[in-house]
């Protein structure tokens, strides 16, 4: 196939399926959940063709796709992929045709929830291969549409709230990117082209630039739109409640991939778009970062709703990924950067993070609905003793678990190890508490899995309709703990595709940020 | 030049070249004094009147697509004056000419649909609507300030009797009253400010406004100050206004649409806005395109202080739709809040216009986009909002409620009404990819742009990201009672499905959204093109 076009078929083929449905009987559930998830999977299979086709030794943007959409306003349909958003593509399309082999156990307006689910899907592909902010912008915002009605409709008890409040924190989210896109667009010779305007604001482009207040504000924008997303510790209230009231395949996209977005987010617009602005607020970040963990952790261990639980695991590992992207040290009196090698680990270990926590939390979430969809209930005080009667599904658990605390040999290890040690040489104390965190991870995790799995028997409600996992269930836990052992041993298969990326851009941030130092210092002296 | 030549002079002006192009409004006429005939001549038993009606609305339309086009070809800057100046027609006319034609053929084509005024008071009716629209017209391609009053008031006075159409019921007979009396009030400050402006400058020929302004200035002892002037001006704007129903000028607005029918209110609530708005547009080009020399500073004020009104507006009109239990209500305070929008574009048009020479290399580009993105805004407004009305319509032909609480689970029985409605609504939010989207963001980006001229544009343009957050909540609450409640067992079932006509033409209102939202080059650059006209 034609490399090109590899990308808009991947983001248009979702949309294409859910037109299709529309032209599907409406008491055909059946044939409406296999041809929904045939498509998931044919666009699966196509960006695993775009992870062949990826050649990790070449620099720059690959596959890239251009085509005018407005040329008034000099918006293009541009798309291209690179090592950071590649890994990402792979685990939307994948993880969402998990999610859909997980709908089996939705019952109700099958036929609606499959077009929302294809349309989220499109919306979700279409931010990471984005290379025009417009679009991105588009994209993003496409995502809230179906996202709300898949929580308000299909969710639990409280749907309604924790749609809206997912809506409007997005929402919110969204109105400060707009502010900031059109920063960029008018002190750029009018352009919403990405990587132009990264050049632009590296001081690249003669006649254009950023300077530094515009950077900073832009930045601050940009950063609390996607920390919302991420989410970061004062933005996290909607995620609890929204993976709490969405159904189990919902809260494995939220978790396995919507959360990804503020981190893509940050690490591809707001970091190569304002370099003075992210080196500036670095510090914030990381103390962010670090603080996320600690509070995840602790309202984890507080939790009695297993889910809950889950929730919060997912504040507490994305502070990791935080930490990960802060921790950029720089010679406070050239602004050159030191030991910029750290900073490349901690990149590494920020993006690998995320991939293995959308593998391990959509993994942990999947077995929380497993159970639910059997007692009904998810109060962790009222289970025990699975284990015994679900051997299977116990085991699955357990590794699932396992991977998100962090054990070695599982993926959660790779990226956690990596975050610690590249902060130890930017602050000692961040990397000691980013390190105790693993503590806490381990606390509430293991007194999760004693409660849950182990003990002598159930005695919660619903005793009789525990069964064991039938196959379906077993494919998908198996798949996710397989992929999750995979990267645990041999991380280098998503390291080779990421880091040379990844050098690339912390070159260009580094050489970016010594320009506009610069040229504002040059400016001063005149 | 004796009085026989003037005489033929004008004669040979008013047919050879004047008539020929009002032939839309010409048409119209026509069509109303059929209707009339029709009745009269007791014809209205074999051919219904609302098909009479549609016929004229079609040929108008016809008319009107064929001077626009023409114009458009010809390519050249037509700007011809009609009638000794008192109109002018240029492609700004014939884009709003096409525009009302076409929101008249789909409102006839909706009240036939919903069956709205039977065939006793069809000609009434369709009367009072083409006249409105015949004034609309007059507003769009008005070049002379009496033409302005004559225009404004000819869309309100049949608006005044089609608010109380339904006769006997009190809140419409209250409603009618409610905007007879604030009509008035604001056709009163108005012409006080007309007559102040023409005394004056001494014409009222908006196209000589902006000299003649000038004049009175540039000599040293000026016998009028810049705020008078701007006292003025801001006169005229008021009755503007009140048509446009911009916070402080809006009270009317939610009474009237409650009142009224949601055929009548959708019919008001975006025609009569874009004529008012094309009349804007011209009145506040007039006086400050070209070099305003030492008014330039007051009309940047004007220009600011438009932008506030409108900030204040929108967000009005958001907060005040949060308690309503009426869909027309709601959406009447939605329309409030739109106009805040729009009105937010024509804000930075004029400070664009009026930016110190030192501080803006090319205003006329950058006022020329502002304004397409307004027209664009138009363009979608018209169908979202009446898309909004006409499922409101319908559901109330088969449940005689419009209560938001009676939508409820509504999606089990008529999904295909709902998903419009969703559209529609994700599209009056500003969720790309609805054409709402698009005019937003247009305007937006005009709003930025005219922050480099004046801060306070950066605060209207923060006001507006803000309020976008703000309609979230009441549009969703309508969306959420119909998709996410349950119906109850004894709610009536409403029988608007695939195959049926209404469902038709409600897709038919609604795919435009989606076709704006995705393919927008086209109607860009056709607004871009019209826009020009207005800064030669």
């Amino acid at each position: 196939m034609n490399s090109e076009y590899i990308l808009p078929i991947i983001v248009a083929l979702p949309v294409v399926g859910a037109i299709l449905l529309n032209f599907i009987n409406k008491a055909q559930e059946e044939a409406m959940r296999v041809f929904a998830v045939a498509i998931s999977a044919i666009t699966f299979f196509l960006t695993l063709q775009a992870w062949f086709n990826f050649d990790a030794d070449a620099t720059g943007m690959q596959m890239v796709f251009n085509a005018a959409w407005i040329p008034n306003w000099n918006i293009n349909l541009t798309m291209g992929v690179d090592g950071i958003s590649l890994p990402l593509v792979m685990l939307t399309s994948g993880i969402s045709m998990l999610a859909l082999m997980a709908s089996w156990s939705i019952k109700k307006a099958v036929k609606g929830y499959l077009i929302l689910f294809l349309l989220l899907e499109a919306g979700m592909l279409g931010v990471f291969v984005s290379l025009d902010f417009f679009l991105f912008y588009v994209f993003w915002e496409v995502m809230l549409l179906p996202m709300y009605f898949l929580i308000g409709i299909w969710g639990g008890a409280r749907k309604e709230y924790a749609a809206i409040k997912f809506f409007l924190y997005t929402l919110v989210g969204s109105v400060l990117m707009l502010i900031a896109m059109l920063m960029f667009y008018f002190n750029s010779g009018r352009s919403f082209d990405l990587l132009y305007l990264a050049r632009v604001g590296q001081g690249l482009e003669q006649g254009y630039g950023f300077d530094q207040t515009t950077q900073l504000i832009a930045f601050v924008l940009l950063f609390i739109g996607f920390a919302i997303k991420l989410p970061a510790f004062p933005f996290h209230t909607w995620l609890p409640d929204a993976h709490v009231e969405a159904p189990t395949p919902i809260s494995m996209i939220l978790a396995g991939v919507l959360l990804k977005m503020g981190g893509y987010g940050i690490i591809r617009i707001a970091f190569p778009l304002c370099p003075y602005g992210a080196q500036t607020a670095a510090w914030a970040l990381v103390a962010i970062g670090a603080w996320s963990i600690i509070y995840g952790a602790f309202a984890a261990l507080a939790q009695t709703d297993f889910k809950r639980m889950v929730a919060y695991s997912s504040v507490s590992h994305m502070g990791y990924v935080l930490i990960g992207l802060g921790v950029w040290s720089i010679n406070d009196t050239t602004g050159a950067g030191v030991n910029l090698q750290y900073w490349q680990m901690g990149l590494n270990g920020a993006m690998f993070q995320m991939i293995a926590h959308g593998i391990s939390s959509a993994g942990m979430f999947f077995m929380v609905g497993v159970i639910y969809d059997r007692v009904h209930h998810r109060d962790l005080n009222k289970f025990g003793g699975l284990m015994g009667k679900m051997p299977l599904y116990g085991g699955l658990s357990i590794g699932l678990f396992f991977a998100g605390l962090g054990l070695p040999g599982l993926c959660g290890f790779i990226g956690e190890v990596f975050v610690v040690l590249s902060s130890w040489q930017y602050s000692k104390f961040l990397a000691i508490v980013a390190a105790s965190g693993v503590i806490l991870t381990a606390g509430y995790i293991l007194w999760a899995i004693q409660r849950v799995y182990l003990g002598a028997e159930y005695k919660g409600p619903h005793a009789d309709e525990i069964t064991p996992i039938n196959g379906r269930e077993t494919a998908i836990a198996t798949i996710l703990l397989a992929l999750a052992i995979w990267f645990g041993i041999y991380p280098a298969v998503l390291l080779d595709v990421m880091d040379g990326s990844i050098a690339e851009l912390v070159q260009a941030m580094d050489e970016g940020y010594q320009r506009v130092v610069d040229v504002t210092a040059v400016s001063l002296k005149q | 030049m004796n009085f026989e030549q003037i005489l033929n002079l004008f004669i040979q002006d008013t047919t050879q070249t004047s008539v020929g192009l009002i032939r839309p409004e010409l048409i119209l006429c026509g069509t109303i004094l059929s209707l009339l005939l029709v009745r009269l001549f007791s014809i209205d038993r074999w051919i219904t009147p609302s098909w009479v009606a549609l016929v004229g609305a079609f040929v108008a339309f016809g008319f009107a697509a064929t001077d626009f086009l023409a114009l458009k070809e010809s390519g050249g800057e037509v700007v011809q004056e009609l009638f000794t100046g008192l109109l002018v027609f240029d492609r700004f006319t014939a884009f709003f000419r096409i525009f009302l034609m076409l929101f008249l053929v789909l409102v006839v084509t909706l009240t036939i649909l919903s069956g709205l005024p039977d065939n006793e008071d069809g000609p009434d009716f369709y009367t009072l609507m083409f006249g409105a629209t015949i004034g609309m017209m007059v507003m769009a391609s008005s070049n002379h300030l009496l033409i302005l009053f004559l225009g404004v008031e000819m869309t309100s006075v049949p608006s005044y009797v089609m608010v109380g159409f339904l006769k006997g019921r009190r809140v419409s007979s209250e409603a009618a009253f409610k905007y007879v009396v604030y009509g008035a009030g604001a056709a009163g400050v108005m012409l006080y400010g007309i007559s102040l402006l023409c005394g004056l400058l001494g014409t009222g020929n908006m196209s000589l406004m902006a000299e003649r302004l000038e004049l009175l200035t540039s000599s040293g002892d000026s016998i009028v100050s810049g705020t008078a002037i701007a006292v003025m001006i801001l006169m005229v704007m008021v009755g503007l206004a009140f048509k446009l129903s911009i916070f402080p000028f809006h009270f009317w607005c939610p009474d009237a649409f409650e009142g009224a029918t949601a055929e009548v209110a959708g019919f008001l609530s975006v025609a009569s806005k874009a004529g008012a708005f094309a009349l804007l547009v011209r009145f506040a080009l007039a006086f400050s395109s070209g070099d305003a020399g030492a008014l330039q500073p007051t009309f940047l004020y004007i220009g600011l202080g438009v932008g506030v009104i409108a900030a204040l507006s929108a967000t009005y009109g958001n907060l005040a739709a949060y308690s309503q239990t009426n869909v027309k209500r709601l959406l009447a305070y939605s329309t409030i809040a739109h106009a805040g929008y729009m009105l937010m574009g024509v804000s930075a048009v004029i400070v664009l216009m009026n930016a110190p020479a030192d501080q803006m290399s090319e205003a006329a580009a950058n006022a020329t986009r502002a304004l397409e993105g307004l027209l664009y805004y138009l363009a979608v407004y018209m169908f979202m909002n009446l898309g909004a009305f006409a499922v409101v319509a319908f559901i109330r032909n088969s449940i005689f409620s419009e209560e938001i609480d009676d939508y409820a689970g509504l999606v089990s029985v008529t999904p295909i009404l709902c998903v419009c409605m969703l559209i529609c609504m994700f599209s009056l939010i500003g969720m790309p990819p609805f054409g709402g989207f698009v005019g937003k963001f247009m305007i937006f980006a005009s709003l930025f742009e005219a922050g480099s001229v004046h801060w306070v544009m950066w605060l209207v343009l923060v006001a507006g990201g803000v309020n976008t957050v703000f309609s979230l909540f009441y549009y969703l609450r309508v969306l959420k009672v119909m998709f996410l409640d349950p119906r109850p067992a004894d709610a009536p079932d409403v029988d608007v499905r695939w195959g049926s006509l209404p469902g038709f033409y409600t897709i038919l209102v609604t795919v435009p959204v989606v076709i704006l939202g995705v393919f927008v080059q086209g109607l860009s650059s056709t607004a871009q093109n019209v826009a020009s006209v207005l800064f030669p």
